[in-house]
């Protein structure tokens, strides 16, 4: 039953990386991207931990970790360069 | 012990973990306008990974025999970082409003 | 104990836990490492808490995060009903909620609760104006919003933090 579960939700999340997809490259504003490109990398995290729990390893944990710690520091970085002026104020 | 159990709950959290990603996927496809797509991965996203992440956690507690706390981390992070991300965002489009860039359409009603 | 050198005793024992948590080696060591980053850190960025009140009723403090995570599962329901539904039907808007909080810190929690919660992300803080510029995915009745935002979560942050 898990592997089904786990199946499933495999299917679930990747439909759910390409919607996120569509909405990169659909934009219409910068916001829409780097919105999308907040919502991959969280999506990403979701896949990372299917795949630490399809393949029996913990060995996914940091990488999942990692990948929250980049992602939010990188959309922050972006919103703050289309805000206009310096990265660090 | 409840290994049943367990293995239920996992798929269970599993299921409604990867229903809300997409939810939240879906929110951000199809709403008309740069606002209301924000709604989205907010809310509905951060829950289906913190889900997942529960899933996750169950699992290998389960299967090690002892309780793992660690991946709460990433969800206790996203929690954290979600209204930030929002708050930015929504910054970053009324500036866009204000400022269009060419090419782009600054309505965001594509 | 002064407060020059343990500025945030809260936020010392949290890094203390998060390091024991992720690190996942329940030994005593572990614990001596996370509590010494745990005081230092605090310490480095002590120049970025410009104002930090204290929450004065942490049993309330508790009562409300409770509350705002019951409310995250329901908003969620709530909101996942809404993006599945007809578009056409939504009626988003930006409410302001004016604030009667004082202190920025306490505003930014109350902005954060309200990014997390029934279909409603908080787009500004405006301290000057004293208000809170709140967008909502659907508003039929844009006052009751508001009441419910204060009533909900800014009563209690003001009654915690006493601010």
């Amino acid at each position: 039953m898990l592997s089904l579960a786990l199946a499933l939700a495999f299917a679930l999340v990747g439909l759910a990386i390409a919607l996120t997809l569509w909405r990169l490259l659909a934009g219409p504003t910068l916001a829409d991207r780097i919105l999308a490109l907040d919502t991959l990398a969280i999506n990403a995290i979701a896949l990372v931990l299917l795949a630490g729990l399809a393949l029996g390893t913990r060995a996914y944990f940091e990488a999942a970790l990692l990948l929250a710690m980049t992602g939010f520091v990188g959309t922050v970085a972006l919103a703050k360069y289309r805000l206009g002026g310096g990265l660090i104020d | 012990m409840g290994t049943a159990v367990s293995e239920i709950l996992v798929s269970l959290l599993l299921l409604v973990g990867g229903a809300f990603t997409l939810i939240g996927a879906i929110g951000l496809a199809r709403l008309p306008d740069f606002p209301m797509r924000l709604h989205g991965p907010t809310k509905a996203t951060t829950l289906g990974v913190g889900a997942i992440v529960v899933a996750a956690m169950v699992h290998t507690s389960v299967t090690n025999g002892r309780l793992s706390l660690q991946e709460l981390a990433i969800s206790l992070f996203l929690f954290i970082t979600a209204p930030v991300v929002a708050h930015v965002l929504a910054k970053a489009a009324r500036a866009e409003r204000e400022t269009p860039r060419g090419g782009d359409d600054p309505a965001g009603r594509g | 104990m002064s407060a020059r050198l343990l500025p945030h005793p809260l936020m010392t024992l949290l890094i203390a836990g998060l390091w024991v948590v992720v690190v996942a080696r329940h030994t005593p060591g572990s614990l001596v490492m996370g509590l010494l980053v745990g005081l230092v850190v605090p310490v480095l960025v002590r120049g970025f808490w410009t104002d930090r009140p204290v929450a004065r009723r942490p049993r309330r403090a508790l009562a409300l995060g409770v509350r705002v995570l019951a409310d995250i599962v329901v908003a969620n329901v709530e909101v996942a009903r809404l993006v599945l539904g007809p578009v056409k039907r939504l009626r988003p808007a930006l409410l302001e909620v004016p604030l009667d909080l004082s202190s920025p810190y306490v505003a930014t929690i109350l902005a954060s609760i309200v990014s997390l919660t029934p279909g409603t992300v908080s787009v500004d803080i405006d301290m000057a104006g004293r208000r809170l510029l709140v967008h909502a995915l659907h508003a039929p009745d844009p006052e009751a919003v508001i009441a419910t935002i204060r009533r909900r979560y800014e009563a209690p942050l003001k009654e915690i933090f006493g601010c």
